[in-house]
């Protein structure tokens, strides 16, 4: 037994050794600045936990957190649904099959930067398509002026770039389940909801675990997207989290901004092990992962 | 409980250019336990899934006490099917599990408690109906399939696909034996298929052996040990299978390999096998006139019998003595074929006779 | 009845996912004139020049090359070292191997903005020396696609019963025998899988790829902000160059189309 146990640790060493050099080593370092008060030019003191508390206490990053907040639980309250719904949509065999799979994943395949790019080319007022729709319905929609106008963009675009990641792994998923299980479903009378409620959903945790847990991640640390579509505006009302670290970052208030970052970390951190564990035991009621 | 019929059924996966299944008029009376016995290929599942709804038939008709309910679905017609590999609605608990082929009927509640706890009993199953189906092993698990078959009280039938497939062999007997204490409490129509003769053998009073998408020979266990109509069946069934050789019509008999076999009744034609079984084979170790001569290859001990593995007369065959002989590789074994347990085949079925000259 | 709502709902969906993307592809074909000024999916007057521009531009053309590479070799390291970890998580059991899991992942949730400077810093000069070079946004990118492919593929190697490995052990092969020839076959749709993943996120990444290179290593992403000048952007040409970014991952997800379809259930969750 214990020469398999350290076979394992052999297997496990390569990955180990490049994810924690990588992963250690920077973090070190965030910690460190977090605890320390460097101004330009002159030597670094220690200041204890004063950076987390002006952190803490300041009113931009609280709001960016609710904002956050609301943000990543209303776009995961959009796109698992929706992604589940597609993948029960797209065909499973044939040219059709082929194409749909291309077709859902060219979103995911687009360099974030030109994700924002395409949609501020989609929705500004001079340029865009979008404008041009609202127009034929009265609608003066303006993305840069308007705060629910931004809102919505952003949230939108959000939709369209990762529900089909979630459209993805639930196709992969399904087709792992064997047509034994609906056979069964059928021969019991079940109706489709009721197929897919005991049949279906429970066998697609383990995928919808990795993509809720992906997706949530993700769109906490969002960044660069909405930067290019809104800016953050109009005034502050698509400013996230991550734009308010950028411009600490960018103030070189290094000590402020290392804080956030770690506050920013632990939250992430919490609330995706609380997922995790949630998840993990959804339906079997028990602390150990099933055999499957 | 019904009569299951099958008329002029045949499948076709592909539209017409290969059938799975063809040319199957079967009858299965009400409450018979039966199997249907194949290899791989066979196309057995293919007409399980035609009996229960889940498949449509190409071509023919399903009849249900006469009635014909080839376009009604599973839940339609009430057949319950167990399938290979445990399967259980892992969210569920086992109570859940069993009622829940009631509950999609809309059962009243106290009707399903009465009906559940008396399967669970059948099945032994009650100390486990509060747990969660999923944590349950497999045995365990195709119980409560089982169980979700009959639990309903117009059950028609129960088929079984292959159900033991992937349960450990020492919990394989004890669910055979549930299997025929279902089937005698129960009365149900149970159609079982299986690749494995056994268990064909031990369930069931009527079995259908398969091959090629065709329905061979159906009868009882022992007739078609005795008396198999189709070379595959009587290569099939039995352990070891019957001795296949090919034929050709001679004055007094017919003749295999060097040797000629007296008959009293002569096929005619050609296209002809003859078949017998080893435990058939009359084997002396004295020579006697018009005997063929064999040479042991090979003696080995098979369940209480000694097989030997014989060649004479250009032919390669097996013969079963008894135990207790003093057989050896490389003594010489006389063997006759009696005429009574000689089968003659011609093109795979069997021979029309003719009184011999 | 409910195929048409279905087949309503699926064509609803691809509308809007086309939409944007039939807008960026239409813009690629006008010119940054035109696009101010008309508004329409057909252009006006067709164009090529904005591809032209961009396939004979050698600074574009090596902000692609260099992408794909440090992609490509992000990918060939992952898998390299996350297939044998995952084989590991799949058949071993040891103490605290469902915490290794989940701490694999948390490597993902560092937000991005602050963190990458002791990156910066890890890859510069004072640390490995590998600055604006594919290596270092190779194998900065790994910290984020060892966990997931470590996933995906323990989820494919577990669907595979332990009963071959012992099978293989006493026909005679020795480990890497075993492994190169019997198993890594089996799990071979879970491998295209984990590629087309490491791949995409690897791809798409722009706050690593941006901060450590200059010119060497000169990615899509640094290219493309360094187009966005202050005076007006030239909208035509960066169209066509989204566009373009799309066609790596097209052909990707052609070649693992199987492979997804093959469908996989994560076994560890």
């Amino acid at each position: 037994m214990k020469q398999t146990n350290q076979r394992a640790w052999f297997f496990l060493l390569p990955a180990l050794i490049i994810v924690a050099i990588n992963a250690f080593i920077p973090f070190m370092t965030v910690i460190n600045y977090s605890f320390i008060d460097k101004l330009q030019g002159l030597p670094s003191f220690w200041i204890g936990l004063e950076n987390y508390s002006s952190v803490l206490q300041n009113n931009n990053f609280r709001q960016a957190v609710g904002r956050q907040f609301a943000f990543s639980f209303l776009v995961l309250a959009i796109q698992v649904p929706l992604g589940i719904l597609i993948s029960l949509g797209m065909p499973k065999k044939g040219i059709g099959a082929t194409a749909t799979l291309i077709a859902i994943g060219l979103p995911l395949l687009i360099p974030w930067q030109v994700v924002g790019i395409i949609w501020r080319a989609f929705t500004r007022s001079d340029l865009g398509f979008v404008p041009i729709i609202f127009n034929q319905f009265n609608y003066n929609y303006d993305a840069a002026l308007n705060s629910a106008d931004a809102w919505w963009t952003v949230v939108i675009m959000d939709v369209w770039h990762w529900t089909p990641l979630i459209a993805l792994l639930c196709y992969s998923g399904l087709n792992a389940i064997p047509d034994a299980y609906y056979q069964a479903a059928r021969i019991d009378g079940a109706s489709r909801l009721k197929t897919f409620w005991v049949v279906t959903l429970p066998r697609l945790r383990s995928v919808l675990t990795i993509g809720i847990l992906l997706r949530f991640m993700d769109s906490f640390r969002i960044y660069i997207e909405p930067t290019m579509v809104t800016g953050g505006g109009p005034g502050n009302t698509t400013a996230f989290m991550s734009d308010v670290l950028v411009r600490q970052a960018q103030a070189f208030n290094f000590g402020p901004a290392a804080a956030m970052s770690l506050i920013y970390f632990y939250i992430i951190l919490i609330i995706s092990y609380v997922f995790f564990q949630v998840l993990t035991n959804a339906g079997t009621g028990s602390d150990q992962p099933q055999e499957a | 409980m019904a009569t299951i019929e099958l008329v002029d059924v045949a499948h076709s996966y592909d539209g017409g250019k290969s059938y799975a299944v063809q040319d199957i008029n079967l009858t299965w009376n009400d409450g018979v336990a039966s199997a249907l016995l194949g290899p791989s290929g066979c196309g057995k599942t293919t007409l399980l899934k035609i009996i229960s709804g889940l498949l449509k038939p190409s071509d023919g008709k399903v009849l249900l006490d006469g009635e014909d309910v080839t376009a009604l679905s599973p839940r339609e017609r009430n057949v319950a099917q167990v399938f290979q590999f445990p399967v259980v609605y892992e969210t569920l608990n086992v109570y859940n599990n069993l009622a829940f082929p009631l509950r999609n009927r809309k059962v009243p509640e106290d009707e399903i408690d009465e009906r559940v706890t008396r399967v669970a009993e059948i099945l032994e199953l009650t100390p486990h109906l509060k747990r969660r189906a999923a944590r349950l092993g497999a045995a365990e698990k195709q119980r409560i399939s089982m169980g979700r078959g009959i639990v309903r009280a117009d059950t028609t039938a129960v088929l079984f696909d292959e159900p033991l497939t992937v349960i450990d062999p020492h919990q394989k007997w004890h669910l055979r034996r549930k299997l025929k204490e279902l089937h005698k409490e129960l009365g149900l129509t149970m159609i079982y298929v299986t690749h494995d003769q056994q268990e064909a053998l031990t369930f069931a009073e009527q079995v259908t052996v398969m091959n090629m998408g065709e329905a061979l020979q159906t009868g009882k266990p022992q007739d078609l040990h005795h008396r198999p109509e189709a070379p595959f069946v009587g290569y099939f069934i039995g352990s070891p299978g019957m001795n296949l050789f090919d034929a050709t019509p001679e004055a007094q008999g017919v003749r295999v390999g060097d040797y000629i076999v007296p008959l009293s009744q002569v096929p005619q034609g050609d296209n002809l096998q003859l078949g017998i079984r080893p435990e058939y084979v009359e084997a002396s170790m004295d020579a006697h006139d018009g005997w063929l001569e064999a040479r042991v290859n090979r003696a080995s001990l098979t369940g209480n019998a000694l097989m030997a593995e014989v060649s004479g007369a250009g032919l390669n065959f097996k013969v079963i003595v008894p135990e207790n002989s003093p057989l050896r590789s490389g003594d010489t074994l006389y063997v006759r074929f009696p005429e009574e347990n000689t089968m003659l085949y011609q093109h795979g079925k069997l021979a029309t006779m003719e009184a011999a000259a | 009845m409910r195929r048409i709502l279905s087949f309503l709902g699926m064509t609803l969906y691809f509308a809007f996912l086309a939409m944007p993307l039939l807008w960026m592809l239409s813009m690629s074909f006008k010119t940054t004139d035109e696009i101010l000024t008309v508004r329409s999916f057909i252009p006006q007057a067709f164009t090529w020049q904005n591809y032209q521009t961009v396939l004979t531009d050698p600074g574009w053309r090596s902000a692609f090359f260099n992408s794909l590479l440090y992609v490509f070799i992000n990918t060939v390291i992952t898998l390299i070292v996350a297939l044998p970890a995952a084989y590991a998580f799949s058949r071993y059991k040891f103490r605290g191997d469902h915490h290794l899991f989940f701490w694999l992942l948390t490597n993902r949730m560092a937000p991005g903005a602050v963190f990458v400077l002791p990156f910066v810093q890890l890859y510069g000069r004072e640390g490995l020396g590998l600055f604006d070079t594919h290596w270092a946004v190779a194998l900065a990118h790994t910290l984020f696609s060892i966990p997931l492919a470590v996933w995906i593929l323990e989820g494919f190697m577990s669907g595979i019963p332990k009963a071959i490995d012992e099978t293989a052990y006493i026909d005679g092969y020795s480990f890497p025998g075993f492994f190169f020839k019997i198993f890594t076959p089996l799990i071979a749709p879970g491998i295209g899988v984990a590629a087309f993943f490491s791949f995409m996120f690897s791809w798409v990444e722009v706050i690593m790829a941006s901060n450590l290179t200059r010119t060497n290593a000169r990615p899509l992403a640094v290219a493309l902000t360094a187009s966005l000048g202050a005076e007006g952007w030239d909208w035509g040409v960066i169209a066509a160059v989204g566009v373009l970014t799309l066609v790596p991952g097209a052909v990707l997800i052609y070649f693992v189309r199987n492979n997804l379809a093959k469908g996989f259930a994560l076994g560890r969750v």
